[in-house]
Formats: C-alpha cells, sequence, structure tokens
C-alpha cells in the first residue's frame, strides 16, 4: 500500500495530489505535461516534494513534516523509464543482474522464473543496441523486477512499442501484477493503455486531480468517439 | 648530436603529469557536475584559464609560488626540506597546470553527453553515488576521458614556456624534448634540432592516430 500526499511548484503550475494505490495496478491518466512524471520521480525519490508526504507500507520516504527525505537506493522502488534506460555498456544479463543485492540461489531462481515468464530465455548474452523494442521493454520489466522491489513505477511503459508488442506486453504486465501483488503506479496520456491496464484510474489535469477523464478519455486511437466503458472502473 | 636523455625524459614527465591531470579532471568535473556551490562560474574560468593565458606567464606565476621566496617554496622548505625549483618535479609541475584545462574540459563534455536517465535508473535500483560513479558514469564517459588523456600527454609532451620559467633548460637533468629543440636551434645545430622535431612529431602523431583508430572501432561495436 503506498500513500501519497504531495505538493510541488513547477514552472506553470503547482501539482497538488493525493491519492492511495493498493496493490493493484493504478494508473495516473492525463494530457502531457500534466505533472504524471513528476509524482513517479518524486515517489521514487529522484525529485524532492515541496511538502506532504510519501509512506510505503508503513515506511516514511518522504514528510516534509518531519523533514525525512529517504535517497532512491534504500527506498526499495525500481522505475521503468519510457526509454528504458538500459545501460547500453552492459549486456542483457547484467542489466538484469544489476538491482540484485545479495547473489544467492533465491536470486537464482527469481532470474530464470523473470526470463521464462517475459520470454527472454534466448537474449542473455545480447547487448542492449541488438534488441527490438519489445525486447528491450521485457529486460526493463525483468530488470525492475529482479530488485524485488515493494513498489513498481511505470512511465509510458508501452507508448514505444507497436501495436502488437503492445497488445502482448499488456496481458503480460497484467499477469506480472497479478504474480508480485505490489503496487504498479503506472501513469500514460493513452486512453487504451489506461483502460487495458489501470485497475483504478486518477484523472490529472495540470497537477491537480480531476473527477472527470477528459474529453481525450473516450477517443479511440483515430481520434473518434467511442462511448467506451469508462463505468468499468468504478 | 641527438641525445635520449630528453626523449625519455619527456616522455617521463608527460606520464607523471597525466597520471595526475586524469584524477584531477575527473575529480574536479565531477565535484562541478554535483555540487552547487557559489562562485562556482569564477572556479569554472579558473580551470579553463591556464588554456587561453600564455605559457610562460603560468610559468611566471609559478615561478612566483614555488620559488625560494615563494610562499609554496618557503613551506616545502620549512616541513619537507625539499625545493622543486629547477627540477623534474617542476617539470610536471608545470605540465599538470598547462594540461589541466584539456582533462577537465574533455570529462565535462563526456559527462554531459550521459544520458541522466541512465544514472537515475542505477539509483533507483539500489545504487549509491559511489556505485552509480563507478558503474555507469565512468564506462559511458570513457571514451571521452580517454582523449582527454591523450590530449594532456601529448600537450605536455610539447610543453615550453612554463617548463622553461620553472625547470629551466639543464641538459641531462630537465631538458626536454622542446627545450633541445630550441637550444639546439640557437646554437645553430640544426641537424639535431631536426631530428628532435621528428621524433616528437612521430611519437605525437602516433598517440593521435592511436586514438583515432580505437575510437573507430569502438564506434562499430
Amino acid at each position: 500500500m503506498l500513500t501519497v500526499d504531495i505538493k510541488k511548484k513547477l514552472s506553470d503550475f503547482t501539482l497538488n495530489i493525493s491519492f492511495t494505490a493498493p496493490n493493484k495496478t493504478l494508473v495516473l491518466f492525463g494530457p502531457s505535461g500534466c505533472g504524471k512524471t513528476t509524482i513517479l520521480r518524486c515517489i521514487a525519490g529522484l525529485l524532492k516534494p515541496d511538502e506532504g508526504s510519501i509512506v510505503s507500507n508503513g515506511t516514511v520516504f518522504y514528510s516534509s513534516q518531519n523533514t525525512t527525505h529517504l535517497p532512491p537506493r534504500t527506498r526499495n522502488v525500481s522505475y521503468m523509464f519510457q526509454d528504458f534506460a538500459l545501460f547500453p555498456h552492459m549486456n542483457v544479463k547484467h542489466n538484469i543482474w544489476y538491482g540484485v543485492k545479495t547473489l544467492n540461489q533465491q536470486a537464482n531462481e527469481l532470474y530464470e522464473k523473470l526470463i521464462t515468464l517475459l520470454k527472454i530465455e534466448h537474449l542473455p548474452h545480447r547487448r542492449i543496441n541488438q534488441l527490438s523494442g519489445g525486447e528491450k521493454q521485457r529486460v526493463a520489466m525483468a530488470r525492475a523486477l529482479m530488485a524485488e522491489p515493494q513498489i513498481l513505477l511505470l512511465d509510458e511503459p508501452l507508448s514505444a512499442l507497436d501495436a502488437q508488442s503492445r497488445y502482448e506486453l499488456q496481458d503480460e504486465l497484467k499477469k506480472l501484477q497479478e504474480i508480485w501483488n505490489i503496487p504498479f503506479v503506472l501513469v500514460t496520456h493513452s486512453p487504451e493503455e489506461a483502460q487495458a491496464l489501470g485497475s483504478e484510474v486518477v484523472f490529472l489535469h495540470q497537477g491537480q486531480q480531476v473527477a472527470e477523464p477528459p474529453p481525450s478519455w473516450n477517443m479511440n486511437a483515430n481520434g473518434t468517439t467511442t462511448r467506451s466503458s469508462f463505468q468499468y472502473f468504478y | 648530436m641527438v641525445e635520449w636523455q630528453p626523449v625519455i625524459l619527456s616522455i617521463k614527465v608527460a606520464s607523471i603529469s597525466v597520471l595526475f591531470v586524469f584524477f584531477l579532471g575527473i575529480l574536479a568535473a565531477y565535484v562541478m557536475r554535483s555540487v552547487d556551490i557559489p562562485g562556482k562560474a569564477a572556479l569554472e574560468s579558473l580551470f579553463t584559464l591556464p588554456l587561453v593565458l600564455p605559457p610562460v606567464v603560468i610559468g611566471f606565476l609559478l615561478l612566483i609560488l614555488i620559488g625560494k621566496q615563494g610562499p609554496v617554496g618557503i613551506l616545502l622548505k620549512e616541513y619537507f626540506d625539499m625545493q622543486i625549483i629547477f627540477t623534474q618535479s617542476a617539470a610536471v609541475l608545470a605540465g599538470i597546470v598547462v594540461s589541466f584545462p584539456l582533462m577537465y574540459q574533455s570529462t565535462k563534455a563526456a559527462f554531459e553527453s550521459i544520458d541522466k536517465t541512465l544514472e537515475d535508473a542505477a539509483r533507483t535500483l539500489g545504487s549509491s553515488e559511489w556505485r552509480v560513479f563507478w558503474t555507469v558514469t565512468i564506462p559511458l564517459s570513457w571514451p571521452g576521458l580517454v582523449s582527454g588523456l591523450v590530449l594532456s600527454f601529448s600537450r605536455t609532451l610539447g610543453e615550453f614556456g612554463a617548463t622553461i620559467m620553472i625547470a629551466g633548460n639543464i641538459p641531462g637533468k630537465t631538458q626536454t624534448i622542446p627545450l633541445a629543440i630550441y637550444f639546439a636551434t640557437e646554437s645553430n645545430d640544426l641537424v639535431t634540432a631536426g631530428m628532435y622535431v621528428i621524433i616528437i612529431s612521430v611519437i605525437t602523431f602516433s598517440i593521435i592516430f592511436g586514438l583515432n583508430h580505437w575510437k573507430g572501432k569502438k564506434a562499430l561495436i
């Protein structure tokens, strides 16, 4: 369980957001530049909010009241960046093992499980520049989960992929969330992605939570209104 | 007549200088990048100054500092009973000062070219700043660091102005190739001077050629 209640002044508006993420996939949905990535960076500890608190399973990550601001390395929060941020100077295997704290049998088992689940058994010795977009996404996912995080943050995880890979990975993301049973906080500006993945959706507009989804919510990829199942989420 | 002593000494001085400059340049670039301190712009200018000042000016300033009556010279004499003016150490010091900006600028550019998200990714995967530096920052900026190293080495190899001011021209002791060329020319021994010119040109060309070859090979991977 993750509780976020933060304020941060940005150049055009003030981010002011409060939500609780259960052990499910929570989607932060909003147009580009509405502060979604800033929220993820604050949860990960890469940015410091101006005030408020971020608490995960009783651990205070950030609190302006008692001036707590844990560094990213002690938060145990994995972050899947939009461009995957795989280390280009390491092969796939070294990338996946990067966040492992202790090398033991359990880690080996987790590694085998992850590469099987994500269907990347044939990739360990490849270099990053030899991977396709979908493969990079799977490797980034494996690396993030290999660190045994208590929260996984995903920044537009599917936006860089072609339609085919997107459908496949949507299902895999759902499956992985069910197996790991930790909060997945996912930000996206794609209604399709949000509707396919989100157990809960928080709508954002200029750094504030809004009750109503923006008009883009019911648009499909062609820009036409679909009257899609908004009620499905509530 | 060509003697090998200036050649050996030049290579020795340049090697020791770059050893210092390599670490000092990386340290300075890293600190300037990570820490927000007042007067950063002034410090930045100071680091680049030896690149634009005439070497003879740098030599003069160093002479004032480490000379027998200079503040650093007095301290060294008092506490370590040593004197570095007109020694090989002075030649190394001159090399360090003139080549530092090249290493610093190369390192700074290399650090700036790294995708910051990669360092952030390492942080979120549980790495300390120290581990991020060694496993992400340094490997990714390696080509830039090697360029800085090679440029600094070549610069020190050809150093004349500051070296003659503080190390002097003592044959067999502090005479490097550029000094040997100058004094051979002055005494009208153009054959010797020409030989030294060929030697230093071959060394410098080989180093730069080697660097470009290595970079070309790296780019192909």
